[in-house]
């Protein structure tokens, strides 16, 4: 019976490996065809230089952190929720709680197939929900743009991060502070004393978790965990 | 001169949008088969998608903010199209604004020069495509990677997974600090954090109280809601303190 199920949980792996690649190569070459089909639309292309340029400018640290999220999110998204959640992308800002936050609600653990399924499920709600409340609030931007881009609304959308992390660290710390403790501290330290390493936070992600797990791994061997 | 807003781009947009869409409806079908078929309570997977759904309704504002920022350059369908699939808000701006100043131009304005517009469009498209071909590439090793150490001892494989979850949640808990050094207005983002995780704590509490599970399938939606309603008042209190 166990080896029976774990067949079926390698063989839907598989099948989400399969499909997963199929959809994510279809989606990039849709992707690359709208900058080709705006060049021929336009009857312009871009020179050659200027694009290598404005590349060199974004491409290290995008693709650097790109790199990183990859490494980081793929264990904690599982097989469908990162083949989903990589192309239809905002992944630290929803795609990833969203997935956690499911996870955790169901009591699933993420590297198990019930956590692989939720993980999915609730990326693919997140994308779905995203592209109806974005195409809502473009056809009916006259009505809420006032409201959405007014001096009162400002701190709200200022303040997503600190809000949506502040409750996550309450249910995630709490379970494991004895693991959080340090690279919670590290990190507290590290963006007091350099603050413009804010805009490299994707980079640090992986330090914090190797923080994390050098500690766990110390209390895991002295029976402390 | 380039027309950011014409039927073509917002065909491009819808067109490129449908296929996302349709592969998240795709994927979640799968998933619920494959739930059923594990047998898992389907009533709990509909609440659990319920919640969902409602959680992600104020991340999804704000980027359409960002839509809205971008659209005075670059018109609706393209940042539309962009923030939809692979993209992020912090990328997206970032690069739009890099392509441009390398052209001589600004954001601040509408470009309207075909020239300038493909080379941005090209830019954002390129600066971001990595992931997602990393994924095709390495996901399955990654997998097996974390499959091997869950194996060799499988306590020791769960400990690892919650220090990954910890070490993302602690950056982005360091990155709340970072401006706390400018005098009290950079304390305001910690202020908001810590109200978040009290209206968290609250609901933990009245979950246990009034023995309603419900209030744990909303508790993360609640505090962000919460934590972005309160950040106006913490604003302004705090600004009439500087």
């Amino acid at each position: 019976m166990k080896e029976d199920k774990n067949t079926k949980t390698l063989n839907y792996r598989d099948q989400v490996h399969h499909f997963g690649r199929i959809w994510t190569v279809i989606a990039l070459f849709l992707f690359l065809m709208v900058p080709v089909a705006i060049c021929v639309h336009a009857g312009v292309w871009p020179k050659a230089g200027d694009l290598l340029k404005g590349l060199l400018s974004v491409a290290p640290i995008f693709w650097t952190v790109g790199a990183i999220e990859v490494i980081t999110y793929v264990p904690m998204l599982g097989t469908g929720g990162s083949y989903l959640g990589f192309v239809t992308g905002n992944l630290t800002n929803l795609k990833v709680p969203s997935a956690l936050n499911a996870m955790q609600n169901m009591g699933v653990e993420s590297d198990s197939e019930e956590g692989e399924v939720v993980s999915t499920i609730a990326i693919a709600v997140s994308a779905i929900v995203t592209t109806v409340v974005i195409a809502v609030g473009v056809l009916l931007l006259a009505q809420i743009r006032p409201f959405l881009e007014s001096e009162m609304m400002q701190p709200a959308f200022d303040n997503l991060l600190p809000a949506l992390f502040g409750g996550l660290a309450v249910v995630f710390v709490s379970k494991n502070w004895k693991i959080a403790m340090a690279p919670m501290i590290f990190m507290i330290a590290l963006f007091v004393c350099v603050p413009s390493l804010a805009g490299s936070v994707g980079v640090l992600v992986p330090v914090g978790a190797l923080i994390a797990i050098a500690v766990a791994r110390v209390l895991y061997k002295k029976n402390l965990l | 001169m380039f027309n950011s807003n014409s039927g073509f781009m917002y065909g491009l947009t819808a067109a490129v949008i449908a296929f996302v869409i349709a592969q998240s409806v795709y994927f979640l079908y799968r998933a619920l088969k494959r739930a059923k078929e594990l047998g898992m309570d389907m009533g709990k997977i509909k609440k659990t998608m319920v919640s969902t759904a409602v959680f992600t309704i104020a991340p999804a504002v704000s980027i359409l903010l960002g839509v809205i920022a971008l659209s005075k350059s670059l018109g609706f369908p393209f940042p539309w199209l962009r923030l939809s699939v692979l993209g992020a808000l912090t990328y997206e701006t970032s690069a739009a604004a890099s392509a441009a100043s390398v052209m001589g131009a600004s954001l601040s304005n509408a470009i309207t020069d075909p020239q300038v517009f493909v080379t941005i469009a090209w830019v954002m498209t390129l600066g971001i495509i990595v992931s997602p071909v990393l994924v095709c590439l390495f996901g399955k090793k990654i997998e097996g990677g974390i499959n091997k150490i869950k194996d060799r001892d499988s306590k020791w494989g769960d400990i690892f997974m919650d220090g990954l979850f910890l070490g993302m949640i602690s950056a982005f808990l360091g990155v709340v600090f970072a401006d706390v050094s400018t005098g009290l207005a950079g304390w305001i983002p910690v202020f908001v954090m810590i109200a978040s995780a009290i209206i968290m704590l609250i609901c933990g509490a009245l979950k246990m109280v009034l023995k309603a599970k419900w209030i744990e399938d909303y508790a993360l939606p609640i505090s962000l809601l919460g934590g972005m309603a309160l950040s106006i008042p913490i604003t302004d209190f705090v600004n009439t303190l500087v």
